[in-house]
């Protein structure tokens, strides 16, 4: 980006040049900015929670579709090929994929990757970074159905 | 020499095949049914058969007369190259023993069936089964101690349940395993069948389809055909779970949770009250757990159900409807431990939620305004979700809120004496009391503050205030109590006053390893597991469990008995094997 509005504006004359250099730094300085992830925690997720159901925090509605940042635990896979895994505020003693005595806690963030990246010990925190999207979505391998989740997503071990 | 070991050895897998594939027969050997009761008969040939080379006979009779219902001849099944018989909603009026001999091509099967009859007078008018899920002798005895006191050799005071006035044992083994989880074990106390680990209210057959298994008619349906009782049932688990789902469903799969609501929409039982609500709302709402956009709660309220949503809602109103639905967490309701005694933020999300012995009061007071009478299942399920992971205090404590439940109960019996109360667990987790552990004993090492025999002394919990529950649960001189089966963990010989433990965690391995969170406790040490690796958490021992009742019908309660032999005793004592 920086680049391209370097490049373009060299071409021009000194004054118009000057003007347009600052245009573009001020562009880069906004694509940045809006760029940088937001961190979120599972506080955060919903505005009110009850046993009739949950509404989506505001936070969540205003960051839709923007990269966000969470600290969680990465919950057992279904498989080990997942195309999603399942984060969660703290570290499970069941896996809800591997044993039917246990449920999932209800704020959950289902994470799909954009690269395979290899499972993470449950005990150990990680830091994901990825497009945040609400509302219900069957995944249609697995039919798992999720309210919150990250697309192209990575994630890093601090 | 070398010809002679051939022939044995080529014999052996021969009659193995011939063991493991001949046709099976359900209801299996050593069914006992009560008359009248439903059931599915299904047969399962071990290739594709012919039906007229297919003989069934029932002590000699043709098999769709004695079961008084016309059957299906599967040529192929689904999902198999193999033939099947299937007789629906099946049942057999007169009592005694039958005989079932099947022949197909050659191959005999033959198992026997005991129909027993009930008495024509009910001897009970109400029916109230408490299950302890996982209640095991250390529970009880723990819950007596911390609730009650000990002193000089005696107990300072009794739980309720310790003077129901009869008392036997319960063995929980499954069909296809010595083992049992909460699902088969609840499912034997309301059908009267045993059946497999994982199974409710069906025999397992070689069908991949969960919901496709040859039924076994619950209780609670049994009521409904036969009688104008009420049904209640109450658990602080989710009402999906498997022992409150057991009144109901019809499942080979306990997670079948999305069904399950289904399956109490069908019986639609006067009073439900629990968690899990979930599964009850839409797919779109968030905090749903459905995989479709049926609002069951929007049903029930069509069917006539008030619904409360906390405690406050269900103590002001939940005794003035005549069919009550009460969800009070989205999952599983929260330990009383943390509700009402740490503060932690394991309840912040529901803060209002009702005790065990809140909802078992308004269960009563809904269910008793039927002149018919009713049979009510109360379930403190979290002294199992407390001892899977290791945490004794929390299941003491829900042991304690048992058999607080328990105690409203015997009240309410007093007034209405025509009430039999049964109590017991549905299977036992392996655990024991040992003595004492002193913080004040010299030194940093916790093993060396554990005292046995002598040394243990006395505990130092409080009741002050006299509610039941010991003031403080993290005394400096508490309860020693261990676990026989656990994975890799840390003992950190201290409660956990943050939230359930969570022992285990697995990693990249697929293996459990101890939970890193517990490694700096003051104290904790690393105890290697016992268990494979592929186990999360503590798991159900095979040890029988006490059963006590008191109440018209409870004295057939007494020595060892089949989980499954509990169901017989409700029906007899409410003559469910008359046809109305």
């Amino acid at each position: 980006m920086i680049c391209l509005c370097l490049r373009k504006a060299l071409k021009a004359p000194s004054a118009l040049f000057l003007w347009r250099l600052c245009g573009a730094f001020l562009i880069c300085l906004l694509v940045s900015r809006v760029q940088a992830a937001e961190l979120m925690t599972f506080d955060e997720f919903y505005g009110k929670t009850g046993v009739l159901g949950f509404e989506f925090s505001e936070k969540v509605k205003r960051l839709s579709g923007k990269t966000v940042r969470i600290k969680g635990f990465m919950a057992p896979p279904l498989k080990a090929e997942s195309q999603f895994f399942v984060l969660t505020r703290a570290p499970m003693a069941l896996c809800p994929f591997c044993s039917s005595d246990a449920d999932w806690p209800e704020d959950i963030l289902v994470v799909y990757l954009t690269k395979r990246q290899t499972f993470v010990q449950n005990s150990r925190q990680i830091s994901v970074e990825g497009i945040l999207e609400y509302g219900s979505w069957t995944d249609p391998e697995s039919g798992f159905v999720s309210l919150l989740r990250l697309r192209q997503a990575s994630f890093s071990t601090p | 020499m070398k010809k002679i070991g051939f022939v044995p050895f080529c014999l052996i897998p021969i009659l193995l095949s011939a063991a493991i594939h001949a046709q099976t027969i359900y209801p299996i050997d050593r069914a006992t049914m009560v008359t009248g009761g439903k059931f599915d008969f299904k047969v399962e040939f071990k290739g594709v058969v012919s039906p007229s080379n297919v003989d069934i006979k029932i002590n000699g009779k043709d098999y769709q007369q004695v079961l008084g219902n016309a059957g299906e001849f599967i040529g192929r099944e689904k999902e198999v190259d193999a033939s099947a018989v299937w007789v629906r909603d099946a049942r057999i009026q007169q009592p005694g023993s039958y005989t079932v001999t099947v022949s197909a091509n050659g191959e005999k099967a033959e198992v026997a069936w005991e129909i027993y009859p009930t008495l024509k007078e009910r001897q009970a008018k109400n029916v109230i089964l408490f299950i302890g899920d996982g209640l095991s002798v250390a529970h009880r005895t723990g819950a007596r101690i911390l609730s009650k006191g000990v002193t000089e050799g005696k107990a300072n005071g009794r739980l309720a349940m310790d003077d129901l006035k009869y008392m036997g044992t319960i063995g929980t083994s499954s069909t296809d395993s010595i083992a049992a989880d909460s699902a088969n074990t609840m499912s034997a106390y309301m059908t009267g069948h045993k059946s497999a680990v994982n199974a409710l209210g069906v025999y397992v057959s070689r069908a991949k389809n969960s919901l496709e298994h040859p039924k076994q008619e619950t209780l609670a349906e049994l009521i409904r055909r036969n009688t104008k009782m009420s049904v209640g049932v109450v658990s602080d688990a989710e009402i999906e779970d498997a022992t409150p789902a057991a009144v109901v469903a019809h499942t080979r799969r306990r997670a079948d949770k999305p069904e399950i609501v289904e399956m109490f929409y069908k019986v639609q039982p006067e009073v439900i009250l629990g968690g899990g609500s979930a599964y009850f709302l839409p797919k779109s709402t968030p905090g749903s757990k459905r995989t479709d956009e049926t609002d069951y709660i929007a049903k029930f309220k069509q069917a006539g159900y008030a619904l409360v949503t906390d405690a406050t809602e269900l103590n002001a109103n939940g005794r003035k409807s005549d069919k009550l639905l009460g969800l009070f967490h989205t999952g599983n309701m929260n330990d009383v431990l943390d509700r009402r005694f740490l503060e932690n933020s394991s309840t912040k999300k529901f803060p209002n939620q009702p005790d065990l012995t809140e909802m078992t009061q308004t269960a009563l007071e809904v269910l008793s305004k039927n002149k018919e009478g009713f049979f009510l299942v109360v379930e403190s399920a979290l002294i199992d979700k407390a001892s899977h992971p290791l945490d004794w205090e929390r299941a003491l404590y829900n042991t304690i809120m048992l058999d607080q439940s328990v105690a409203i109960t015997r009240k309410f019996a007093e007034k209405h004496p025509d009430t039999l109360i049964i109590v017991t667990g549905d299977h036992t987790h392996g655990l024991s009391i040992v003595g004492t552990i002193d913080d004040s004993k010299p030194g940093t090492d916790m093993r060396e503050k554990v005292g046995v025999y002598q040394a243990a002394g006395y505990p130092d919990y409080k009741d002050m205030n006299h509610d039941g529950y010991p003031d403080n649960v993290n005394v400096s001189k508490r309860l020693a109590v261990f676990f026989t089966v656990f994975p890799d963990y840390y003992e950190t010989f201290r409660p956990k006053l943050d939230g359930l433990f969570v022992p285990a965690i697995k990693n990249e391995k697929d293996q459990y390893v101890a939970n890193q969170v517990y490694k700096d406790v003051p104290g904790a040490v690393l105890r290697e597991g016992n268990l494979p690796r592929s186990a999360d958490t503590g798991v159900h021992a095979v040890d029988e469990m006490i059963v006590q009742g008191s109440g018209p019908g409870a004295e057939q309660i007494q020595g060892y008995m089949e989980n499954s032999d509990l169901f017989k005793i409700m029906v007899r004592a409410l003559a469910l094997g008359h046809q109305r």
